[in-house]
């Protein structure tokens, strides 16, 4: 069976940054497989380029054993890949259910009829006359949100219809993984979920996203809190400067001197690594 | 004929010159502030009718003309920094850029209650000779002209390169946190770059009285189209380009008159402009295609939790509504379609602007267009005006979604610039396509309201059409918005990146909000068109979108019920104080402004 993401030689510059050089990985069906590195590593950039919003210069990305690179996000999206954003991008105007509601966009079916050319016009005809077969797909989405987003345990539940943007810092997490699921992802990609978490919401995230391997959904983690990644990782790559400097399993990484050093030679961006948000 | 050409080559370089004036102080502001400063057209106007006033008043010489216009039109620069941008710091981001399209209403309102509409003659105060060169001939007023722009240049060079508050306006300009931080007084260079900006505006606006020997309170928005299109052909923020942008500008338009007449100067100029922001959005002299990065996520309406009428309360304002005819008030009526079919106009913007948050400058284009349709096919094809009108409102969809869909890849201010131009075009098209449109002489005789034998045209017919067709448009678009659109068109607005990234395609849904906010306009345009029964090309234009935008952000972006009010209240209160009809466009103007100051979220709150 082909790996669901295989990552070939990927580089990408801005101006003269190299933020990621040569950059290889393949993720397994069921596996989670962490990023680290220190700030400015370049993992970011490697999920932009590996989730459609960015080119890369040169290499390539199988997803799922298609060739995807420089695809659009939209037909990644359609293809089952989901992803959160570092700094939050939940849209702030809508609804808690909204917002996981759009995680679903790929999803619909029935209001979407996948007929060329006349496709959107079909659509607008169904979203003001909303046939039978439409409102159930609306009601069993929702039902799906609604159960997703009590994955989050009583923080989300009580607060469907609050607009995103009087939520919480880390309320406002939830709500983007919540959206990623809502996409019934095939590969999902994290980018550092609970930055700006206290410890106890830490061990919360942690907890759902050990759930999430679980159910065996393959996952990319980027997280800077270590022992989140000890715990939930099947394998680690570390990055430095664009670059692998390692990759193995999480107990061989951690004592790799390479990654030690890199760590140590970065520790002001360690200690700035928070965003503020 | 080469004497012709080298005279064509000299009035395109004087008017470029012209532009660059205008153009460089656009561009300064953009780099400092990140803002289109919409209401510098209406300081170049301030400047020329200074000028004016200071040579038929106080019969100063040149220089000291100059001097008043440059010392009016710097403080006149200073009050839009603190009216149109300082208090409006952390608001949302088209805020500023509002709130001078608000300050350019004021201001023109101002001059021309102080100078009267009427036309005003500048005198000369150059020497009418004029050199034979090349076949052709310079006269003394060239060389003014091209001797400011280039004095101007040359002192601005200095300023940025070699003062210390030069150097503050460049820190600012790379990156006003990090100036910040550096010490920079931000608010002190924005008021300088306004002040300076402003005052070059003025001089732009005195040179060309004297050029054309004729200024007016008309010259205000043309004069601010032009200065964007020359930014845009520059680079926004670019000052170097907006100076090259100005006179690339200057030539293509005077070489467009040699070639196919006056009318089609500013159809070339506005065409210029789409071409470049759809190819090249970052001006001709940037590396990269891609449009600088704009700061994102939630921060593009003000946020709000929209005030929830009841529906028995709608259902009795509407009921109410359709009784009013029986009060037997003819003029009350008028007011009342005329506000319904402002309306609609309010429903479309409010759809496009609000909930997928793309602010249209040009929709009063889309009025034409389902004007023109209706009235064409009931004219010359026969069509019964019961057809013709939903017709209309079908071409408008079709034809609003494709001219805007080479915008539909920018952003925030671009769009709106993208908007106004395409605006301007559909005006100038239907002014120089003489063919179909009549050009000029326009479209009159267009047959009253009428619907399968029932006369419609009465005061009451009129009126009751217009809140049938507003009501039944109303539900449609809740119904839109209560369906997976809504939240689809609304993820676009807050962040169209993350919407990408979850399968939501910009242009689809773009378009089907332009297809549906298109039809309800041009029914809009062509209601109107059979009322009035007589259209022309400038029936339709920019101050109708103007006012269209202002309901909208009255009533609250995105809202429905707000847009409808909004109209109501725009279009009736003025009536209900006709004593200060004079005053009409100068309470649009403060309202808009005290709105986005004050009360960003509207009456009904932002959806
Ligand atoms: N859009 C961009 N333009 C210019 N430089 C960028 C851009 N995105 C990232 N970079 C640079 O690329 C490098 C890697 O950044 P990033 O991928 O965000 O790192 P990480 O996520 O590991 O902290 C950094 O030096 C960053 O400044
Ligand atoms: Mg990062």
């Amino acid at each position: 069976m082909a790996p669901v993401l295989e990552v070939r030689g990927l580089r990408k510059r801005f101006g003269g940054v190299t933020a990621v050089e040569d950059a290889a990985l393949d993720l397994r069906e069921g596996e989670l497989l962490s990023i680290i590195g220190p700030n400015g590593a370049g993992k970011t950039t490697l999920f932009n380029l590996v989730s459609g919003l960015d080119r890369p210069d040169t290499g390539s990305v199988r997803l799922f054993g298609q060739d995807v690179t420089g695809a659009a996000p939209e037909r990644l999206a359609g293809l089952g890949l989901a992803r959160t954003f570092q700094h939050g991008r939940v849209f702030g105007n809508l609804s808690v259910l909204d917002n996981v509601l759009v995680g679903a966009h790929a999803r619909l079916r029935a209001v979407r009829p996948a007929v060329p050319v006349l496709g959107p016009l079909l659509e607008l005809a169904l979203a003001a006359i909303r046939p039978g077969g439409v409102r159930a797909e609306e009601a069993a989405l929702r039902e799906d949100a609604i159960r997703i987003i009590s994955l989050f345990g009583e923080r989300l539940t009580p607060r469907l219809d609050h607009p995103a943007f009087s939520l919480s810092y880390a309320n406002r997490r939830r709500v983007e993984i919540g959206r990623a699921l809502a996409l019934h992802p095939r590969l999902l990609l994290l980018d550092e979920p609970t930055a700006g978490m206290n410890e106890t919401e830490t061990a919360e995230m942690q907890e759902v996203v050990a759930g999430l391997k679980r159910s065996g959904l393959t996952i990319l983690l980027i997280e800077h809190k270590l022992e989140m990644v000890m715990r939930l990782s099947d394998r680690v790559i570390v990055m430095d400067n664009g670059r692998r400097i390692a990759e193995g399993l999480p107990q061989a990484v951690r004592h790799d001197p390479a990654v030690i050093e890199a760590y140590l030679g970065h520790r002001e961006a360690g200690a700035a690594r928070e965003p503020v948000p | 004929m080469g004497g012709a050409w080298f005279d064509y080559t000299v009035n395109g370089f004087v008017i470029g010159n012209i532009y660059a004036l205008l153009a460089v102080g656009l561009a300064l502001i953009y780099g400092v502030a990140n803002l289109v400063n919409f209401a510098h057209g209406s300081v170049y106007v301030v400047g020329a009718y200074v000028g004016w006033a200071a040579i038929t008043y106080l019969d100063t010489p040149l220089p000291v003309t100059l001097l008043c216009v440059v010392a009016v039109s710097a403080l006149v620069g200073v009050g839009i920094e603190r009216i149109g941008l300082r208090p409006l710091h952390g608001s949302s981001r088209i805020a500023p850029l509002l709130a001078t399209i608000g300050i350019a209403l004021v201001l023109d309102q101002v001059v021309q209650l102080v100078f009267t509409p009427d036309p005003r003659a500048v005198p000369m105060q150059v020497p009418e000779w004029r050199v034979a060169v090349g076949g052709g001939t310079i006269g003394a007023l060239d060389l003014l002209i091209a001797g400011i722009g280039l004095t101007s240049a040359v002192v601005l060079y200095g300023f940025l390169r070699f003062t210390k508050l030069g150097w503050a306006v460049r820190a600012t300009a790379q990156d006003s946190d990090a100036a910040q931080q550096m010490g920079v007084d931000v608010n002190r260079v924005n008021m300088a770059v306004f002040a300076i900006a402003s005052a070059l505006s003025g001089v732009s606006g005195v040179l060309v009285g004297m050029y054309y020997n004729q200024i007016s309170t008309a010259m205000s928005f043309e004069a601010t189209l032009k200065g964007i299109v020359a930014l845009i052909i520059g680079g926004l923020g670019n000052v170097p380009g907006a100076i090259a942008g100005s006179l690339i500008l200057g030539l293509t338009e005077s070489y467009g008159i040699a070639l196919f007449g006056t009318s089609y100067r500013n159809l070339f100029a506005f065409v210029l402009l789409i071409a470049m922001l759809v190819w090249r959005p970052n001006g001709l002299f940037a590396a990269r295609r891609a449009l600088p990065p704009e700061p994102m996520t939630g921060t593009f309406i003000a946020r709000s939790r929209p005030v929830v009428v009841p529906r028995w309360a709608v259902a009795a304002l509407v009921v109410a509504a359709a009784l009013l005819p029986l009060l037997g008030q003819p003029y009350l009526l008028q007011i009342g379609a005329n506000s319904l079919m402002y309306a609609m106009l309010a429903l479309s913007l409010t759809l496009v602007a609000g909930t997928v948050g793309q602010v249209s400058l040009g929709h009063a284009a889309l009025l034409a267009i389902g004007g023109y349709a209706s009235g064409l096919l009931a004219m010359d094809a026969g069509w019964p005006v019961a057809l013709s009108i939903p017709a209309a409102g079908l071409v408008t969809a079709a034809l609003g979604t494709l001219l805007v869909f080479p915008a539909f890849r920018l952003t925030g201010h671009y769009v709106s610039i993208a908007t106004l131009g395409i605006g301007e075009i559909v005006s100038l098209v239907i002014l120089n396509w003489t063919g179909l449109t009549r050009g000029a002489i326009g479209l009159g005789g267009i047959p009253p309201l009428e619907v399968f034998g029932f006369d419609l045209g009465s005061v009451e017919g009129t009126y009751w059409l217009c809140l049938a067709v507003l009501v039944l448009l109303a539900l449609l678009q809740l119904r839109l918005l209560r369906s997976h659109l809504g939240r689809t068109w609304r993820a676009i607005r807050d962040d169209p990146v993350a919407a990408r990234s979850y399968g939501v395609s910009g242009d689809r849904y773009k378009a089907l909000a332009f297809g549906f906010g298109g039809f309800a306009a041009g029914i809009s345009g062509a209601i109107t068109a059979h009322v009035y029964s007589y259209i022309n090309h400038e029936t339709f234009g920019a101050s109708i979108s103007i006012l269209a935008l202002t309901m909208v952000i009255l009533g609250g972006l995105g809202n429905v019920a707000g847009a409808v009010l909004g109209a109501t209240l725009l279009i009736a209160l003025p009536e209900a104080f006709r004593f200060l009809a004079e005053y009409r466009i100068l309470i649009y103007g403060i309202v808009l402004l005290l709105l986005i100051r004050f009360r960003p979220q509207g009456l009904m709150g932002t959806v």
